[in-house]
């Protein structure tokens, strides 16, 4: 089919946007969403999931699919692979609708190109959620295409015309063609509509929900074969690495390279422009030294000397702004959600329950670290970069070098971990500029660590207070929480402040609990550097403060903090978020994703079972519980920690039970869960940036540890809960982490009677 | 300044300063790109290779140290019966997830298991204390290692 891709593609043009636009039925307008569900369409305008995206879904086979005369199946992969493993998972639900055959297959990743593949911007833990309905859509056009052309080819009926291992059968006469031999003839059959092809019954998957499928990249990585955005070399290349202004929105005064060039192996000092403040995607701007190796670059760096005007940001001081973000939270704000009279209720009350935490800055610290490569040739702008949003970086690049889009390419590499990092590909855009300065010769620009701790898009520190009133029965009548935490939106918009609805929205306006007072309120603070998505983003701060304040409130009154939970949540409900004032739910339609309250309580009782909860404990060991929600999943963590005489923690073992609707790739599923579990300790252990003077203090894995390999959990127990394929599917790679933090925060209280309200915590707590 | 390196059963001549990190010189000279650059200290072991049989940090090992030396990356690490099966173990376990720190972590884990041919747990986490993760495969690790060690303990 290869030849013909771009000619059948424009010819056909289908995405299943274009073909589901509105029927009109006497006034009203009705859309077929993503679950086939019908919406009233009064917020006609509303588009949901990724009808919302930019691109949307592309479903043409022909874009996705191609079949070789020697029999091997090509499936083209849109989504950056970051060790999600959705090279694999989104490969095997193509191929086992196409009904191809794993070893036979192989997976090219596209480059940015969103109207030919669809969106491609990976974050929010939604490929899958996305692209499971259409990629089956995908594989099943495809196969049915070689049905078509093999009963054109024998002359029979394509209903007498099976596909089964790659083979295309003719029961009735036994002939058999394979999958190769009708790959031209194939790509002439016209492209189905999306919505009439043959999907398979859950039942007949081989691929998707099986625990055996290899993974697409493993051979490769154990290798060391596999590349990534460090790897790319290039005939001529030349290595950069940049000093960039220490202070969001410093400026270059002026710079003597004299020694830097003298370095050997440096072969020029070149200047790379500011872009003014906000910083969105822009290069921060600096001085590029470019080398024949990469240690001749980092060399010369080290001998330029440059002076720098430090601007607007340079007296920025995060313990200073710790305590602006107190007064923040003890300040009446913007109320985002109220429900009854919090207020009078917690005046009148004689006992009020208050409490606040904090989250610090966060640095997502992906063992690569930022690397781009890019050249010009004859006009035209090829970048290879670990990029999780390749288009996003594409019109970056588009613009900087003030080329057309077609005439810039960006291939995606594997993605040394990225954790919303790469989702902003400012050092791909170092690269491009600085390959235009050197008239074309490729150039790979290097990060050091010291550079991605330092220039990081940091999670955002947030400041939590909650206060209740606790009823006759011990539950909550009135419950106030403000959330002070800079926005993202500051990082593309001048003097943006507080969270947005989507921020908010994640886990802290979207409580279910059944609370008869509730006002949530959002201070205005700003942001004094660049802030970005870190995995599960705003969810880890909410989290973090409701689970564990929850936890206060249970022992206040006097239960056990697991029945207290259930109790919160009370009987089982599907919620539409609007009620719950939550009108952003991820992007996805409240019909098709209502909060499931029933669900919730499941995995708490999950998790708590497998873990033994309630059992007797030595004495300085403790349970600790927390359950959340986000991107419609569902997880509740049991955190087991051992707090020896000197104080020192230890977390022994971690039970997370997860409802993500079904899984198409379980042992991913897992992996994702199991990596949360040690991210989400490290958050709580050891995580914390920290300015001065406008200039991030740490500087690599001394001062910005990692949780290591001895302090993992010996048993992480991941206990997944099984759903039907008619169960619309939820996240997976960013849910596990929220709970983690407070059910070890509530693991020591357990222990030793401590109560943790400031992250992070360190190596140890002092034993009472 | 020409210096003969032993890499990987052959010799090859590099022109590079004899304090440049061994590092720099695989992967940016001789295109042995495995091993790969985390943190340039010493702290995180993604650079991890092979010199006379011992597991060492290339980011901070000067080429001056390693002359005449036999030097091992990833990129032949299954050319030993060790190598093979730690990286069969990994496979069989799915520990990789977005696999970049683990050249280094498969490097450290057939040296320790060279010393130590069944390594307990608390072995492991000593051997492996220098090789972040932070996709957080530590779990995996740990049993891939134990996998590899009673593979290699069934089949002489
Ligand atoms: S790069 Fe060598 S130890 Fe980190
Ligand atoms: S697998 Fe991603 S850093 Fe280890």
């Amino acid at each position: 089919m290869t030849e013909q891709h771009d000619a059948l593609e424009r010819a056909h043009g289908v995405t299943r946007r274009t073909v589901l636009k509105g029927v009109v039925a006497g006034a009203l307008v009705l859309c077929l969403h993503e679950s086939g569900q019908i919406a009233l369409a009064g917020t006609a305008s509303r588009k949901y999931g990724v009808d919302a995206e930019p691109g949307g879904a592309v479903e043409n086979p022909l874009v996705f699919v191609a079949i070789h005369p020697d029999d091997t199946v090509t499936i083209t992969v849109a989504r950056p692979e970051m060790g999600q493993g959705i090279r694999t998972s989104m490969a095997l639900v193509v191929a086992d609708e196409l009904e191809a055959e794993w070893p036979r297959l192989r997976v090219v990743q596209a480059p940015g190109d969103q109207a030919r593949y669809g969106n491609q911007d990976t974050d929010g833990s939604r490929s899958m959620r996305h692209f499971f309905g259409p990629m089956r859509r995908v594989g099943a056009a495809a196969r049915m295409m070689l049905e078509s052309a093999a009963a054109a080819h024998w002359g029979v009926p394509v209903s007498e015309v099976h596909a089964e291992a790659q083979q295309l059968w003719h029961r009735a006469s036994g002939r058999h063609l394979s999958y190769g031999d009708l790959a031209q003839a194939a790509a002439r059959e016209a492209v189905p509509d999306p919505q009439r092809v043959r999907l398979k019954s859950p039942e007949q998957f081989r691929y998707i929900g099986k625990l055996s499928t290899r993974a697409i990249d493993g051979a490769d990585i154990v290798a060391g074969r596999a590349r990534y955005g460090i790897d790319t070399r290039l005939e001529g290349m030349l290595y950069a690495v940049v000093a960039r202004p220490a202070v969001l929105g410093g400026r270059l005064i002026d710079y003597d390279a004299r020694a830097a060039l003298a370095v050997p192996g440096v072969v020029r000092v070149v200047e790379i422009a500011a872009h003014p403040l906000p910083a969105q995607a822009y290069p921060l701007g600096g001085v590029a030294v470019l080398a024949r190796n990469t240690w001749a670059a980092i060399k010369g760096r080290e001998a330029l000397k440059i002076r720098w005007h430090d601007g607007a940001n340079a007296s920025f001081d995060s313990q200073r702004f710790e305590g602006q973000l107190e007064q923040a939270v003890r300040r009446p704000a913007e109320v985002v959600r109220n429900d009854g009279d919090a207020l009078s209720a917690l005046q009148a009350a004689p006992r009020r329950i208050e409490a606040e935490y904090y989250l610090p800055f966060l640095a997502h610290a992906s063992m690569e670290p930022p690397a781009a490569t890019a050249r010009i040739v004859a006009g035209h702008c090829e970048v290879w970069a670990p990029v999780q949003d390749p288009q996003g970086t594409r019109d970056l690049i588009t613009g900087l070098l003030g080329m057309k889009e077609s005439d810039v390419t960006v291939n995606v590499t594997l993605l040394g971990g990225a954790f919303g990092r790469k989702s902003l590909g400012d050092f791909a855009g170092e690269a491009a500029v600085l390959s235009k300065a050197m008239g074309g010769t490729p150039v790979k620009v290097m990060w050091t660590r010291e550079d991605d701790i330092r220039h990081d898009y940091y999670q955002a520190v947030a400041m939590e207070r909650l206060e209740a009133v606790l009823g006759p029965d011990g539950l909550p009548l009135a419950w106030l929480h403000r959330s002070a935490s800079p926005t993202e939106d500051a990082t593309f918009v001048a003097g943006a402040e507080g969270e947005d609805s989507s921020e908010y929205g994640m886990g802290m306006i979207n409580i279910p609990y059944r609370i008869p007072n509730i006002r949530l309120e959002i201070p205005k603070v700003p942001a004094y550097t660049r802030i970005g998505w870190f995995r599960s983003v705003y969810n880890i701060a909410h989290g973090f403060a409701i689970q564990s304040f929850i936890d206060e409130l249970a022992h206040a009154a006097g239960r056990d903090p697991r029945e207290y939970q259930l109790s919160l949540l009370g009987p089982d409900r599907r919620i539409d978020p609007r009620t719950l004032s939550d009108q952003w739910n991820y992007g996805e339609s409240p019909r098709r994703y209502p909060l499931d309250t029933g669900r919730w309580r499941a995995v708490i009782e999950r998790a708590t079972r497998e873990a033994g909860w309630g059992r007797a404990l030595p004495k300085g060991r403790g349970l600790g519980l927390a359950a959340t929600y986000s991107f419609m999943s569902y997880a509740a963590a049991v955190v087991e920690v051992e707090v020896d005489r000197s104080g020192r923690i230890a977390v022994p073992r971690v039970d997370i039970a997860f409802d993500c609707g079904p899984q198409v790739n379980p042992d991913r599923v897992r992996a994702q869960l199991e990596g949360a579990c040690i991210m989400g300790l490290t958050v709580a252990k050891h995580g914390a940036i920290t300015f001065k003077d406008g200039r991030v203090q740490q500087s690599n894995f001394n001062d910005y540890p990692l949780l290591r390999l001895p302090e993992a959990p010996r048993e992480i127990h991941v206990h997944v809960q099984q759903a039907g394929f008619e169960v619309p599917l939820g996240g997976v790679g960013e849910p596990g982490m929220p709970p983690i933090a407070p059910a070890f925060a509530n693991a020591i209280f357990a222990a030793t009677g401590q109560r943790i309200r400031h992250l992070p915590v360190g190596e140890s707590v002092s034993r009472t | 300044m020409a210096l003969t390196l032993h890499i990987n059963g052959r010799s090859v001549d590099v022109d590079a300063a004899p304090d440049t990190p061994l590092l720099w010189v695989l992967r940016d000279e001789l295109g042995l790109t495995g091993a790969k650059f985390g943190c340039g200290m010493g702290l995180c072991g993604v650079c991890t290779v092979h010199v006379a049989g011992e597991p060492v940090r290339a980011c901070l090992t000067p080429l001056a140290a390693v002359q005449g030396k036999s030097i091992t990356t990833i990129e032949a690490a299954g050319e030993g019966r060790i190598g093979r099966a730690v990286q069969s173990a990994w496979l069989a376990l799915g520990v990789a997830q977005c696999g970049y720190c683990q050249a280094g972590q498969i490097m450290s884990a057939v040296a320790l298991l060279r010393a130590t041919p069944q390594p307990s747990d608390d072995q492991i986490d000593a051997a492996m204390a220098g090789n972040l993760c932070r996709c957080g495969t530590y779990p995996r690790i740990r049993a891939a290692i134990h996998q590899a060690a009673q593979q290699l303990r069934e089949t002489p």
